[in-house]
């Protein structure tokens, strides 16, 4: 069996009260040494306030081919956006 | 930057008549600027070559930390040896950077270790040189991680999404080592006369391997066809090679140094320096394996390796144990 420590994915909330986001990834024996690392590679300047973890292979994702039957759809419905409808502008600002 | 000397994994461009559909959708999103990201459809060759390239770029920027630490016990102040260890930590940071990027095409990191200690796959050659003063460490982080930002900065637009973010990451952080670089030599050159004549040896002993960082002339670089068009290549070798020629010539002024070429000259005509063709039979001594250091810099490297293989083992066997332990538990 191969020694390999495990794969794990990096986000990072930074200074402006944003969410998490996902900032590259590394490797570690378990999750503590993942934060730990985390710390030195990624925040070395001031990037983040918090830090999330996960285990690369617990990540689920869409499949590049299912691109057009999930995202195809909505293209299609521009009413869904604010800027479809017309206000008057004695109404003001809305 | 830290790519020199990448053989892609074809043989030439192949002409659109002959792709396949996919093979033909793929090229249109890279003429498209489209980036291709891991589980997007690529052509093999695409996918290897990219392993090669982002695989060496990833060993040398750790095989890099080693002429620096060379001097980080030794450095002259506190302060210069606090900004070495930064620089040299950063280095780390970006071989993890790329080795990340190298992994999503489905390669292991420690593969890509273990086919460079089997003297497989290689790292550039500007670090088979040795650092022999104080002097060097300026002039390493001045032209050489200024050579490399002008490589990098390029390969920002590179079509592999990974690859790309990787680049912009580091293009970020080595601008802090190329200015410290510059900061140090300036000292020195503006220093007591020793210092000057150390600085003006570390200048003339660095450049020409510095213009070799590039690769070889694009006369001689066979396989770069395909790679630029793949967008894994965004500038040529000499394009890029003059690019770093024409930035660099005034700083040395600045300095007041003597150029470290005779032949380096203003060419009104052609708007660029004209500067002498490093020696390219030493370049090709080096990346077969004969520098002045490349022994040293392998055996410390598989030394370093060795080393931590308990490291790396108990800590695998400290979480696996903990993870038994709280399955047990529940």
């Amino acid at each position: 069996m191969k020694n390999e420590w495990p794969l794990w994915e990096i986000f990072i909330r930074g200074q402006h009260g944003l969410s998490h986001r996902h900032v590259g990834s590394l490797h570690a024996p378990d999750a503590e040494m993942a934060v730990k690392n985390a710390r030195d590679v990624y925040t070395r300047r001031n990037e983040g306030v918090s830090i999330w973890v996960v285990e690369a292979k617990h990540i689920a994702a869409s499949a590049p081919s299912e691109k057009g039957p999930l995202f195809e759809p909505s293209e299609s419905k521009i009413y869904r956006h604010p800027t479809f409808y017309d206000i008057p502008d004695e109404v003001g600002h809305m | 930057m830290y790519a020199q000397m990448i053989k892609t994994a074809s043989n030439g461009i192949k002409p659109r008549e002959e792709m396949s559909e996919e093979e033909r959708a793929f090229q249109d999103k890279i003429d498209n600027d489209i980036k291709i990201e891991p589980r997007d459809w690529m052509p093999e060759d695409y996918r290897r070559t990219l392993i090669r390239q982002i695989g060496q770029h990833a060993h040398s920027e750790v095989v890099g930390q080693l002429p620096e630490g060379n001097w980080i016990t030794r450095a002259p102040t506190l302060e210069r040896k606090a900004i070495l260890l930064a620089k040299v930590q950063d280095e780390a940071g970006h071989g993890l950077y790329l080795y990340s990027a190298a992994e999503t095409l489905g390669v292991s990191r420690d593969e890509l270790i273990e086919l460079l200690h089997e003297g497989k796959m290689k790292y550039s050659s500007i670090f088979n040189y040795p650092t022999l003063n104080w002097a060097d460490i300026g002039a390493v982080g001045w032209l050489v991680d200024g050579a490399a930002i002008v490589n990098q900065v390029a390969l920002q637009r590179t079509s592999y999404g990974p690859y790309s973010r990787a680049m912009i990451r580091i293009c970020k952080e080595e601008s802090f080592h190329a200015r410290q670089g510059y900061d140090a030599i300036r000292a020195m050159a503006f220093g007591t006369p020793e210092q000057k004549r150390q600085a003006q040896d570390a200048l003339n002993r660095l450049w020409f391997p510095a213009l070799m960082m590039f690769g070889p002339s694009d006369a001689e670089s066979t396989h770069s066809e395909q790679s630029m068009a793949w967008k894994i290549k965004v500038k040529s070798n000499d394009e890029l090679r003059q690019q770093f020629v024409d930035q660099t010539i005034p700083q040395i002024e600045y300095l007041k140094l003597d150029l470290p070429d005779p032949n380096i000259k203003w060419n009104e005509a052609r708007g660029h320096y004209d500067f002498s063709e490093p020696d390219w039979p030493e370049f090709f001594n080096v990346i077969k394996g004969n520098g002045p250091c490349n022994v040293d810099r392998m055996k410390d490297r598989v030394a370093a390796w060795d080393d931590g293989e308990w490291v790396r083992e108990g800590l695998l066997a400290h979480a696996r144990k903990k993870a038994a332990r709280k399955v047990a538990a529940e």
